[in-house]
């Protein structure tokens, strides 16, 4: 049976960790470095960091919290937030990132995809979807950080960014995000049963029940947020109790 | 001197930090010189086999490593660097890799065992199974314990001669090989430097011991 990735989504602004709920309001947690220590310690498998403001301040400038972090972290570091160019992925790859997660400047101009996985290879190249359901029962993508709609619907913009060359998807409920209370897995199927290539499903997971649902639709990977920054269940005790109830996670 | 080769398709950063915690003397180059005075040689990459090696083959870096390690010296090829130590690959039409453990790299099955579509490329952590007898130099001396490895590929590597594979990972139902290896030279499919403390210490192994 394929394992799932459980990954740790630290949210960045100001240097500090953040958390919102539905993509509104800011908390902060704590540090960024300590944080993601904390995590690798208790066997996390991934780390994605994204930087809340980034596409409104025009830039990202989480290249000094992901150097300091790979320097005692030696998992995989996803960086998302404000990346527009090649150039832009160049920078933070050689900060000590592994992959780019990459939504409002793909839904502007979808080729930088494209751009991407050419020039660093599609593993490196993650499509970040906010989806939005919507009266229909289907899902829109946001971008801008949630303030603007793009009118494309979710599952059929999951696979154009396949077919673009995106290596994985990013898909986070809007609608869940934040509430911790449970996840879209209606979105979450839609989606994987779209593509072939990795998904990594986040937004409103709350405890290991809710893990292993997702991990019978059968994604990838789990991102979760709320549920580790707010130390309401420890990384260990998540995959302990995921394994006890027959998931397939790594544990160290 | 550990020398970390550089031919444009990796980051190295993570390779190096984690080669730094157990050797101070550790460059990065696309010097062929500096593969001369290497006491022992990394080959990293991620991407495309034939990018790598017309890059490698451009550089004078090929010839170089095939003579030096042909007398011994010792190499660690990870993830692209391990799929081009081998006779050829089919990614993107057939071509030829350095030759240096024997068989071919061809693509990850779209389906699984039980013909039900998985994903490509294989991206996630996988316990390995080590099934060579027991090595003169070994990736696993400073193992603790046999443990799970990060993998990220779209290909994998069929080696021709069964001694030469030294670990495997489950993928798909199917046995993916994990860690090949030809006397000094051998290569991990996973990324050592990015699968905790127990890629560290392949790692550690691979300057230490090897």
């Amino acid at each position: 049976m394929k394992k799932i990735r459980i990954i740790a989504r630290l949210d960045i602004k100001d240097d500090y960790v953040v958390k919102g709920r539905q993509l509104e309001g800011v908390r902060r947690i704590g540090d960024p470095n300590e944080l993601a220590l904390k995590y690798y310690n208790d066997g996390i498998d991934e780390i994605i960091y994204v930087d809340n403001v980034a596409s409104l301040y025009g830039r990202n400038s989480l290249g000094d919290v992901v150097y300091k972090t790979t320097e005692n972290i030696f998992i995989p570091v996803t960086v998302g937030g404000g990346i527009r160019s090649v150039q832009d992925v160049r920078e933070m790859l050689s900060k000590g990132a592994d992959k780019v997660a990459i939504n409002t400047a793909a839904i502007k101009d979808e080729s930088l995809i494209t751009s991407v996985a050419e020039a660093f290879g599609a593993q490196c190249m993650v499509l970040s979807i906010q989806a939005k359901k919507k009266a229909d029962n289907s899902w829109e993508a946001l971008y801008d950080n949630g303030r603007e709609h793009s009118g494309k619907d979710v599952v059929e913009w999951a696979k154009r960014g396949q077919e673009l060359g995106a290596g994985e998807i990013l898909l986070t409920s809007v609608d869940h995000d934040g509430m911790m209370n449970g996840m879209d897995l209606d979105l979450i199927k839609a989606v994987n049963e779209a593509v072939t290539i990795p998904v990594i499903a986040c937004g409103g997971a709350r405890d290991a029940d809710d893990i292993y649902a997702a991990e019978q639709i059968g994604v990838s990977a789990v991102a979760l947020g709320s549920i580790l920054h707010y130390n309401k269940a420890m990384v260990s005790d998540i995959k302990s109790q995921l394994s006890a109830k027959g998931g397939n996670v790594r544990l160290i | 001197m550990i020398t970390i080769i550089d031919y444009g398709l990796s980051n190295l950063l993570s390779i190096k930090r984690a080669v730094s915690l157990y050797e101070k003397d550790v460059i990065i180059s696309d010097n062929p010189e500096d593969l001369f005075k290497a006491d022992k040689i990394i080959l990293p990459g991620v991407g495309a086999f034939v990018y790598g090696m017309n890059r490698m083959e451009q550089l004078g870096l090929a010839e170089v490593i095939r003579e030096q390690c042909t007398n011994g010296k010792p190499l660690l090829g990870i993830c692209l660097g391990m799929q081009m130590l081998l006779d050829s690959s089919e990614e993107g039409g057939k071509h030829d890799g350095l030759g240096l453990i024997h068989g071919q790299v061809v693509s990850i099955p779209a389906v699984d065992m039980d013909g039900i579509q998985q994903d490509v490329p294989h991206i996630g952590w996988g316990q390995l199974d080590v099934t060579a007898q027991k090595l003169e130099k070994s990736l696993f001396s400073r193992c603790n314990k046999i443990g799970e490895a990060y993998f990220v590929h779209s290909y994998e590597a069929k080696v021709d001669d069964g001694k030469d594979l030294v670990a495997t990972t489950c993928y798909g139902g199917r046995n993916v090989a994990a860690v090949i290896q030809r006397e000094n030279v051998a290569g991990c499919q996973f990324h050592p430097e990015k699968s905790g403390a127990f890629g560290l210490s392949l790692i550690e192994s691979f300057i230490k011991d090897f």
